[in-house]
């Protein structure tokens, strides 16, 4: 959005996309869960053209110790891109845009994580993005559901996020980097699967109240496709763990 | 013969309301009961328990670990028991008597305790005691540590795989239950008893461990 569109891009034609998808199609996914040795817990995600690093530290005592809360965890998601991640090389550091990121990131965690359990500590989560290519929110958090489960917090669901959006007036599921760029409208959405509780929603663009109807509803089918990716990423790591042998 | 017990993760269905109870790590919603985190389904009784497979040393009253001194003031110490949280040894909870100011007599920044979890209350303020017996100042040896929820292989069924790693290496080992092990000895046994340790940290859960340990304790001899 907010990009103007080159007269030779074609967006929409034949019911097929850009890259050749149909519009409720996801790109091709991938979930590995536990990659880094020192974290207490990890995630490394593979979306279209996205990777992504999520690693989660703690439940540990946060400080300093004014920020300490002594009925709850505290969730502090950090959200970084870098600096080779984009065409142009991304000035390090945290950004208008990370800094959002991380605060809608953090928010969405804390409502699935038992924060009650652990009174006056902090949950770090860092999301890296190595490689950017539309859609880093909703794979970083998606990353980091599964990096939170690895580290063993106690969760009532496993977050799952997915953007549903608008190009040539018509609403498909998971935009590509030129979809985004040249597209009417993005909006990601990021669940608990359990009970289709709304963790995140933002919205860049316009939609007619029917077309956002529509997309809420592809996206959400977007997640609950990611979500069982997700569960297979961390079966598939403990099963490999009690198999040694 | 044992079946291999089940991986469950977080949002899981792992048992019907109406035959179980939930227990550790799940929560009831509508008939059903989920988990809350990534372990083994293990089933005790009427109620159905989630044996965590990763996470932090919970401390729990009653528990025997091994702390390091982070802090002294005129009245208490301040202890690193390797938990999210700090705990608290105060004077009138250690074995000698202590003149208010000589704290620092006693026990030192950086000295290694055992000592016993007396207290944590609801926002988890944790208070120890060493006034019980068998519990002392660790002297010498070296301290390793390795991940809380795999204490319980480490030790064995009753101790079986602890009292092995002693016989063969005629170390003195002690296990706390937050994950940190003193070990002392002669170099050679601290050396294979950290190995066996640590094997059976990489290989816990897994069938046979015992049997493994115990070549590999007779082999390099």
């Amino acid at each position: 959005m907010g990009m103007k569109k080159p007269e030779d891009v074609i967006l929409f034609k034949n019911n097929k996309r850009i890259d050749g998808r149909k519009p409720d199609e996801l790109r091709p996914i991938k979930i590995e869960a536990g990659v880094l040795y020192r974290a207490d817990g990890s995630a490394y995600v593979e979306w279209g053209g996205n990777k992504i690093l999520a690693a989660v530290y703690g439940p540990r005592e946060a400080l300093p110790k004014h920020i300490q809360d002594p009925r709850k965890a505290i969730v502090n998601a950090r959200y970084n891109m870098a600096a080779f991640s984009v065409e142009d090389r991304k000035r390090p550091g945290p950004d208008r845009r990370s800094i959002e990121i991380s605060k809608v990131i953090s928010e969405a965690l804390e409502r699935v994580i038992l924060t009650e359990q652990f009174p006056r500590a902090s949950i770090d989560v860092n999301i890296e993005v190595l490689d950017a290519d539309a859609g880093t929110r909703c794979a970083g958090l998606t990353a980091a559901g599964v990096a939170l489960a690895d580290a063993g917090i106690p969760m009532r669901d496993i977050p799952v996020a997915c953007a549903a959006g608008k190009v040539e007036g018509k609403v498909i599921l998971d935009l590509c980097k030129e979809e985004d760029n040249y597209g009417d409208a993005d909006m990601p959405v990021a669940i608990a699967p359990l009970t289709d509780e709304i963790l995140l929603l933002q919205m860049d663009g316009h939609l007619t109240y029917e077309e956002f109807e529509k997309a809420l509803d592809l996206a959400i089918k977007g997640c609950h496709i990611v979500s069982e990716l997700q569960k297979k990423a961390l079966l598939k790591k403990y099963e490999r763990v009690l198999e040694v042998e | 013969m044992e079946e291999q017990p089940k991986i469950a993760i977080p949002s899981m269905v792992v048992g019907d309301a109406k035959r179980f109870r939930p227990g550790r790590g799940t929560f009831e919603k509508g008939g059903k009961i989920y988990s809350t985190r990534l372990g083994l389904i293990n089933k005790q009784a009427n109620f159905i328990n989630i044996v965590p497979l990763s996470g932090v040393y919970d401390p729990i009253p009653g528990d025997t670990i091994i702390g390091i001194i982070e802090d002294i003031s005129p009245t208490n110490w301040l202890v690193n028991i390797n938990a999210p949280y700090p705990a608290v040894l105060h004077v009138n909870e250690v074995p000698w008597h202590v003149e208010l100011g000589e704290t620092s007599k006693y026990l030192k920044y950086a000295d290694a305790i055992l000592a016993k979890i007396l207290l944590v209350d609801e926002t988890k303020k944790i208070i120890l005691t060493m006034k019980e017996r068998g519990l002392h100042k660790l002297n010498g040896g070296q301290i390793i540590e390795i991940q809380p929820i795999k204490v319980p292989r480490v030790i064995g069924k009753k101790g079986t795989m602890i009292s092995m790693i002693k016989k063969y290496t005629g170390c003195r080992i002690i296990v706390g239950q937050n994950g940190r092990i003193w070990i002392d000895g002669n170099t050679d046994g601290v050396e294979k008893a950290t190995r066996a340790i640590r094997k059976i940290e990489a290989e816990a859960h897994t069938k046979g461990l015992t049997i493994r340990i115990e070549k590999l304790l007779k082999n390099r001899r």
